[in-house]
């Protein structure tokens, strides 16, 4: 089984260390992983803004770099869901069409691709889980309070896992952050207030660290985090997936 | 107000904001009644069963809208009621005033209808020498505050009862500074009976109208629409022609879900059949189409006509409840209001799509499972294609696509840009980066994923 690593650009180029624990992490639980060295991005922030028709280069340049895999794994449920929804390419729509089916983000790819049951961290601190919305509802990585369903959740089925780690309760447990790609400036008021209240909730019940499965939202929530002076830190859910002490 | 009504969401949700207070209040207010949607909606097992039952029906209405509406039209006319097309706003507000003037009247009590809100009826009707009184609570306030209302199921949720109390010592003569929901209640009851008692027409909405048999039903929790109608002599009743449904048996699946997704109730107070007129009423049914026949066409936008107004999407919307409804300057506001509006007017509603960070939520609590966050999407492509866009947004996305179509000018940007931000802060963390406003920016690794990896994995 070959994994093809997508590290989406931000990530890439803000958050390396949320990368190299999803590679490590892959490696340790002895999986064949490569990372592409042409990508880019998967075109959504454009895509999300409307303007979707000048993602022809971003989504070809995506299968060129990923079509050979037997999966493609990531860690951001966002990215990964926009591959799933939007990938497409005149010249060579099977190929894509294969890479939709492919893509997993980290965790499910843990919990339904490797079925792991066993994780050797540990990580003595209290944690929020921020449930990123378009891993949630986009990709189902847990129940929704929405709906009426039987209560899962893929993210805490392997944080419970960890050794020493007290997972809090939020208020709200899956309300947005507000990032939201360029919402974040184009309403910037709203954004930031969504990004405040979220941050509130983490706070409020005790969180020493928030993770989440998408670094988008944990970057929003930083940048609050910081201007508070808060020492509070986020981490992504693979940094503390592959944490010893 | 004027120069309100130029501004667009953003501008209006910044203005909002300003008051952050104002903002944790009628959030907190929202999300306790999404939290009785939930603990209702959960109290019963076959919840999602019956979301999807109701999706169904109304795709079969969609799909049959036509013959639905030629056999509500004969069933209705064959019990006494008078049957009117419209098939636009104008005309129906023109069939409303012709109908009062007919009759010699100019009084009319209202309950609460948002097709006539759509129409802006009060407005016209107004401006033709028709004194219109709105007869549920909620709107009666935010006549008298001459404002829209800013939800379509709680219309004057934006205002503190301290507010209410104040419009009510100004226009009912009640004391000044009372504000207890009690007293406040009971003045407008007194007043709201005296409307009842001398208006000789009643204007009400439609939830739903059944073609099988020629009826409409109108949910109320205040029982506003029956008193003005009961006791007039012509009772009008206007509905979007979208709010059929094919039998009398479909309506169990629609009042089990409207009032559990929309206050958490298991029922409306009132849920009142009108069949045909008493003796000596005359009773109107306008069927206005208004944008909806475009709409239906539009193969991705269709099935937002599903809607049946609840609400909910609006209460579960974090965008919503931290920038209230008139940040949407359209009669419908949130995330159904967004997908609704841009058919109607593309260029004037074009931000409302983009006021959302596409959570899903709406979606989710949607009782007839409209794929609210997936249309705000497809809006968005929509309304940039027709060009409803602006030139510094399209070659901020042309810089974004030329350098994220090469590898080797995006490892160039991530690197000037990581630079910049360790180097040279002040050219980021300024006035005219929204982000900073108040967020920080993030701390710039030294180096990126890809750089880490081609040092640590020179083999490959």
């Amino acid at each position: 089984m070959r994994v093809g690593l997508f590290v989406p650009c931000y990530v890439d180029q803000f958050y390396p260390n949320a990368a190299i624990s999803t590679l490590n992490l892959l490696k340790k639980l002895g999986v064949d992983v490569y990372y592409p060295q042409n990508q880019t991005c998967c075109g959504q922030p454009m895509a999300n803004s409307g303007y979707e028709h000048l993602t022809k280069n971003c989504n070809s340049l995506f299968i060129e770099n990923f079509a050979e895999f037997d999966y493609v794994v990531s860690p951001s449920g966002s990215c990964v869901l926009h591959v799933k929804d939007h990938l497409h390419d005149d010249k060579r729509e099977e190929d894509a069409l294969k890479v939709r089916c492919k893509v997993y983000e980290l965790v499910e790819f843990l919990t339904d691709i490797l079925k792991v049951k066993e994780i050797s961290a540990s990580f003595p601190f209290k944690v929020g889980l921020h449930q990123s919305c378009h891993g949630q509802r986009g990709l189902h990585l847990s129940s929704m309070t929405e709906l009426v369903d039987v209560p899962f959740s893929k993210p805490l089925q392997l944080l419970n896992q960890v050794k020493g780690i007290e997972m809090i309760e939020l208020t709200r447990p899956d309300e947005c952050c507000g990032f939201g790609g360029t919402f974040c400036v184009a309403e910037e008021a709203v954004s930031a207030k969504m990004g405040k209240d979220r941050v509130e909730d983490h706070l409020l019940n005790g969180a020493e660290y928030i993770t989440a499965a998408d670094m988008s939202c944990l970057m929003h929530m930083e940048g609050i985090l910081k201007r508070q002076n808060s020492k509070v830190k986020v981490l992504h859910i693979a940094e503390i997936l592959n944490a010893e002490s | 107000m004027d120069k309100l009504n130029t501004l667009k969401h953003s501008e209006l949700s910044d203005l909002f904001n300003k008051d952050e207070e104002r903002v944790n209040w009628h959030d907190d207010t929202l999300w306790w009644i999404r939290a009785k949607r939930d603990k209702a909606a959960h109290g019963i097992s076959e919840w999602e069963l019956l979301r999807e039952t109701a999706s169904q029906i109304k795709n079969n209405v969609l799909s049959n809208l036509y013959n639905y509406l030629i056999e509500f039209e004969s069933k209705a006319q064959a019990n006494g009621i008078k049957v009117h097309w419209a098939a636009n706003a104008e005309e129906h507000n023109k069939i409303v005033l012709s109908l009062l003037q007919s009759k010699g009247i100019n009084q009319m009590v209202k309950s609460k209808s948002m097709l006539t809100e759509e129409c802006h009826l009060n407005q016209y009707l107004e401006d033709n020498g028709i004194d219109v009184i709105d007869s549920d609570l909620g709107e009666r306030i935010v006549q008298l505050a001459k404002e829209p209302p800013s939800h379509i199921v709680l219309p004057c949720i934006h205002k503190k009862k301290e507010e209410i109390g104040q419009i009510f010592h100004e226009n009912l003569g009640t004391e000044a500074g009372v504000s207890d929901p009690q007293i406040l209640t009971e003045t407008a009851r007194i007043h709201l009976r005296e409307t009842f008692l001398t208006r000789k027409s009643a204007l009400t909405g439609v939830n739903f109208a059944i073609a099988e048999t020629g009826e409409f039903v109108v949910c109320t929790n205040e029982g506003n629409a029956d008193m003005g109608a009961h006791l007039a002599d012509i009772h009008i009743a206007c509905m979007g022609i979208e709010k059929i449904i094919p039998k009398k048996k479909h309506l169990s699946v629609f009042l089990r879900l409207l009032t559990r997704s929309a206050t958490g109730q298991p029922i409306t107070t009132y849920s009142s059949h009108f069949k045909k007129p008493r003796k000596g009423q005359e009773m109107h049914i306008v069927l206005v189409d208004n944008g909806r026949s475009i709409q239906l066409g539009r193969e991705d936008f269709r099935n937002s006509l599903k809607c049946i107004r609840c609400g909910a999407c609006m209460n579960t919307c974090p965008v919503y409840r931290r920038s209230g409804g008139h940040s949407y300057h359209n009669a419908i506001a949130g995330p159904i209001g967004a997908i609704l509006a841009p058919n109607l007017d593309m260029k004037e509603y074009a931000d409302l799509p983009f006021a959302s960070t596409l959570c899903g939520s709406c979606t989710n609590v949607c009782p007839v499972k409209i794929d609210i966050h997936d249309q705000l999407y497809k809006w968005r492509q929509v309304i940039v294609k027709e060009g409803n866009t602006t030139v510094a947004k399209t070659i901020a996305m042309k810089v974004m696509d030329f350098t994220l179509s090469s590898p080797t000018r995006f490892k160039l940007a991530g690197k000037i840009g990581r630079w910049t931000l360790k180097h040279a802060p002040f050219t980021v963390n300024n006035q005219f980066n929204l982000w900073f406003k108040n967020r920080e920016m993030p701390e710039a690794p030294k180096e990126s994923f890809s750089e880490w990896y081609k040092r640590n994995n020179t083999e490959k």
